[in-house]
C-alpha cells in the first residue's frame, strides 16, 4: 500500500536539509511536480507544522516527522520520503514545547480517511520498528527503499 | 450487552493520526471486551463534538476544562508506552 503511494520521484535520500521548512518545501515540490498536490500544499503544510507540529520521538537515535495538511490542498494521495544525514528540529506533536531532532520525514498528501487507513497504519508500523527505521535511514538508493518497504508489507 | 462507549479521537486534521488511533482503539478495546464507537475531529473544533462523548484521545494539545477525560495518544504512533496508554484508556472507559 505504502510502496504504491510512495512516488519514486519523491524519495529523497541523504538530503542535506537546512531545517524543517527546507525539507517540507523540498518534498512538497516533488509531489507538486508529479501532480499529487496543489501549489498551496507546501505553505499549508508549513502553517500546519507551525501551529500543530508532527515530530514523533521514537525512543532511539532516529526520530521521525509526518508533516501533512488538509485535504483541499491534495489532488490525489501520495507519500514523499526524505532521509537526512543530519537531524533538523521539529516539535513534538503532543508536547509542542519539546524539540525533536528528526532524520526521517514522511510527507503525507492525504484524502478522506477511510481510503487510506491501511497506508497510515503501515507508516505507524514502520515508526514502531527501530530496525526498519535504521534500514530506511541507511538506504542509499530508491530501489533499496522500495525493497525494504515491499519486504515489510509482505511480512 | 452494554451500550458502546463513545471515544472522540482528536488530531490536527481529523484525517491522519486520528484515523490510526481510532482503529487501534477499536481493535484493542474489542479484545478487552469493551465495546466502543469512535468519532474523529480536528483539535480546533473539539468543543462542538463533545456531546455524548465518554473519553477524548488526542495526538495534539487540547484546552483544559473540556469536561471529559483526556488521554494523550502518541504511543499509538510511536509504539512507546502503548500498553500503558491502552490500560489507561480501558480504566477510564470502565469508569465512564
Amino acid at each position: 500500500m505504502l510502496a504504491q503511494l510512495l512516488d519514486s520521484h519523491a524519495i529523497i535520500l541523504n538530503y542535506p536539509a537546512k531545517d524543517a521548512e527546507d525539507v517540507i518545501r523540498h518534498l512538497s515540490q516533488k509531489l507538486l511536480e508529479s501532480g499529487y498536490v496543489k501549489d498551496s500544499f507546501a505553505q499549508a503544510a508549513l502553517s500546519r507544522e507551525a501551529t500543530l507540529p508532527t515530530g514523533l520521538p521514537l525512543g532511539g537515535e532516529i526520530n521521525a516527522a509526518i508533516p501533512h495538511t488538509d485535504v483541499e490542498h491534495v489532488i490525489k494521495p501520495a507519500v514523499a520520503l526524505a532521509t537526512l544525514p543530519k537531524p533538523v528540529i521539529f516539535r513534538n506533536m503532543v508536547e509542542p514545547e519539546e524539540e525533536v531532532p528528526v532524520r526521517l520525514v514522511f510527507l503525507l498528501a492525504l484524502e478522506e480517511p477511510k481510503s487510506q487507513v491501511a497506508m497510515l497504519q503501515e507508516v505507524a508500523g514502520i515508526l514502531q520498528n527501530p530496525q526498519l527505521i535504521q534500514r530506511l535511514t541507511s538506504a542509499t538508493t530508491v530501489a533499496e527503499v522500495q525493497t525494504i518497504l515491499a519486504e515489510n508489507e509482505a511480512s | 450487552m452494554s451500550k458502546p462507549k463513545v471515544v472522540l479521537v482528536s488530531c490536527g486534521t481529523a484525517i491522519a493520526t486520528s484515523t490510526v488511533v481510532a482503529k487501534a482503539i477499536e481493535e484493542s478495546m474489542r479484545e478487552r471486551g469493551i465495546p466502543v464507537v469512535t468519532r474523529q475531529c480536528k483539535a480546533a473544533e473539539i468543543r462542538s463534538h463533545l456531546s455524548g462523548v465518554d473519553l477524548i484521545v488526542t495526538t495534539t494539545p487540547l484546552p483544559d476544562n473540556l469536561g471529559v477525560p483526556v488521554v494523550k495518544a502518541l504511543p499509538f504512533l510511536t509504539g512507546i508506552g502503548k500498553e500503558e496508554v491502552l490500560n489507561e484508556i480501558e480504566e477510564k472507559l470502565r469508569e465512564a
